[in-house]
């Protein structure tokens, strides 16, 4: 004997049932009407999450690289010519309190790397030839990819250090051949790793400062690199420009390479606000999608109505179910989103080899955002449901 | 038994009944809407046990009279007593609780949900009360079984016929133990053959103790199933007659 029911309210598990029950006997319907919800929370997530890695990627990488380094480079003089930096320069900035390394960069005028004699002087491929000091490699943090890097006993013959994209260019991927430099053949000694923070290097084929002066370097510095502790960073930046030149403070440039990379970073946050809007616009569009299914929903099933209501469901428990049902629908398409968002992220980070960061704020808002949707989307349907008398319902066979 | 009716004491709620308390007592209800006039001064009494069949034309009120007792509608004045609840002036919610507990309804059309299997549209009605679905599942199966649907549990309404759909749809009207099963037309979409199964079920249901108010044009399932008939006309009932039914044996 099965005990008679005792009087309670719809449980919740119940509650979750109903409201499935109502999409699962029109799956595709339900599937597309979740689509657009799916498709504004995977552009928020997948956008914002996309900015977020590059950002803390970038971040990762400026914290490798470190953000003490300072370049000095010679400015213009007051009557617009090129001015140039005194020969004492890397003498003096090495005593400045805080300095940890210095290293200098000469360029060598009228000289072009080729890969042979045979190719046209002509084809520059925007290499310039620079003459380096030996502890060059040492201030910048920079890797050898291939070979060595100039040393005192090197630096006195022709032999060549090629930065990365001029590695590229020249068609050389390894230590080892010869390149044709202002006349001469060079031995490439080595190739060097990228050098985020001094690019201009990347493009450079680095020469031994003491046999440059064989191809006519004056032996001054073009560029000066400088390292200092972290902490000094900002009192050597306020001293070195009269520290290199001090009768004429004003033609020396002092940067902070770094300062680029941070901007880099701060400007990928930017369109985050736009990400979140475009995002936000597809969610609109999504909800009003569902509100038009339950709608339509509502009319189909007005005799389902009716049978529940004279079964003895009250206008609440009508309400909630399409509440839920709607809700449900809101929140599967979202969890569907995210998904899609956490795909497209991992393949980004995994693709840039930078760790996967994920976009917190854009995963719990998107899901927030996905419930808020779904009653609000509800509410309309749900309450013409539930406004429908049990006798005007049922008379709709 | 999974088809024994409660017991015709009943409710549990704001009980007013006397003893040998009628399960329906109509005192002159009267139902308008707008201008026209569904019921015009109806009394009624219908107490445990009883079969009344409801006949006559259409338009004749016998719906709004079905719906008033169901608790689906409110009459415009006089008082309806169902199972010891009066239920003339309640709420929503009390009449959707009313309903719940003390009504099952059997409709012409079955009024099935076709998503749901035999099975669940019969449990269907034990969740709206709150018994766990496990025992809904148990109690829907076993009515099944003994109205001959054992093997049609899964199947879903589109793929049954129409005497099967209308038994599954008196399996969960009788889902809550009813004290009163209220049938519209129960036969009026089906062949005769499978109507005449419907009508074995529900005299059977009656022997043993469901009290019974059916509406019906048929004059054939009202003098095979009620042991009274009441005839309406224009919102009135206009003449009452108890019959004598063939019984092979009395039930009380």
């Amino acid at each position: 004997m099965i005990p008679l029911p005792e009087p309670a309210r719809l449980r919740s598990g119940d509650l979750a049932v109903v409201g499935v029950d109502g999409l699962r006997g029109r799956p595709l319907r339900a599937v597309l009407s979740a689509l657009g919800i799916a498709i504004g929370v995977a552009a928020m997530v997948g956008l914002v999450g996309i900015s977020t890695i590059s950002q803390a990627g970038l971040l990762a990488e400026i914290q490798k690289l470190g953000t003490n380094l300072l370049t000095v480079a010679p400015g213009t003089t007051l009557l617009g010519k090129d001015s140039r930096l005194p020969s004492t320069a890397e003498g003096m900035v090495a005593r400045i309190p805080g300095v940890t390394g210095v290293s200098a960069v000469g360029s060598v005028p009228n000289a072009s790397v080729r890969r042979t004699d045979k190719v046209p002087a002509a084809t520059t491929n925007g290499i310039s030839v620079q003459a380096a000091r030996t502890n060059l490699l040492g201030a910048l943090s920079g890797t050898v990819r291939s070979g060595t890097f100039l040393n005192a006993a090197t630096s006195r013959y022709p032999v060549v250090v090629l930065g990365s994209i001029t590695a590229t260019r020249l068609g050389i991927d390894r230590a080892g051949g010869h390149v044709y430099i202002a006349g001469r053949w060079f031995q490439v000694i080595g190739v060097l790793n990228r050098l985020p923070l001094a690019p201009e290097i990347d493009r450079s084929a680095l020469i031994g400062w003491s046999y440059a002066a064989q191809l006519g370097f004056d032996g001054y510095a073009t560029t000066l690199y400088e390292r200092s502790t972290n902490e000094t960073v900002l009192s050597v930046r306020a001293v070195l420009s009269g520290t290199v030149n001090p009768e004429h403070p004003e033609e020396v440039q002092v940067s902070r390479p770094s300062d680029a990379l941070t901007a880099e970073a701060a400007a990928n946050t930017a369109f985050n606000a736009l990400f979140f809007g475009l995002g936000a616009v597809a969610l609109l569009a999504g909800g009003v999608g569902i509100a038009n299914i339950m709608v339509i929903s509502v009319l189909e099933r007005r005799q389902e109505i009716g049978l529940r209501r004279a079964l003895g469901a009250t206008r609440g428990q009508i309400r909630l179910q399409f509440l839920t049902e709607s809700v449900v629908l809101s929140v599967l398409g979202g969890a569907a989103g995210v998904l899609i968002g956490l795909v497209v992220c991992f393949g980004f980070a995994t693709y840039r080899g930078w760790p996967l960061a994920l976009p917190v704020q854009a995963i719990s808002g998107g899901v927030l955002a996905t419930v808020a949707i779904g009653v609000i989307a509800g509410l309309y349907p749900a309450r013409r449901a539930a406004r429908l008398t049990p006798t005007e319902a049922l008379a709709t066979v | 038994m999974a088809l024994t009716p409660a017991e015709p004491s009943g409710g549990h709620h704001e009980s007013v009944k006397t003893p040998e308390a009628a399960v329906v007592q109509l005192d002159s209800v009267r139902k308008e809407f707008g201008g026209i006039t569904a019921l015009d001064g109806v009394s009624l009494e219908i107490r445990p046990g009883e079969a009344v069949a409801v006949m006559g034309p259409s338009g004749s009120g016998k719906s709004t009279l079905l719906n008033m007792i169901a608790g689906l509608d409110r009459p415009s004045s006089g008082s309806v007593v169902v199972n010891g609840e009066n239920i003339t002036r309640m709420g929503e919610a009390a009449l959707a609780r009313f309903r719940r507990h003390h009504i099952g309804m059997v409709f012409q059309f079955f009024n099935l949900l076709d998503d749901l299997p035999a099975l669940e549209n019969v449990a269907l009605a034990g969740r709206l009360v709150g018994v766990p679905a496990r025992k809904a599942r148990a109690r829907a199966t076993e009515l099944l079984d003994e109205l001959g649907l054992a093997d049609r549990r899964d199947a879903y309404p589109a793929v049954l016929s129409g005497g099967e759909r209308q038994r599954v749809g008196v399996a969960r009207a009788l889902m809550n133990r009813p004290a009163l099963l209220l049938a519209d037309e129960p036969t009026g979409a089906l062949d005769s053959r499978t109507g005449e199964q419907v009508i074995d079920l529900l005299l059977d249901l009656n022997r043993m103790g469901q009290t019974l108010l059916l509406v019906t044009h048929d004059q054939h399932l009202a003098t095979r199933c009620a042991t009274r008939l009441v005839d309406f006309m224009d919102g009135r009932v206009v003449r009452e007659a108890a019959l004598e039914r063939h019984e092979p044996w009395i039930a009380r």
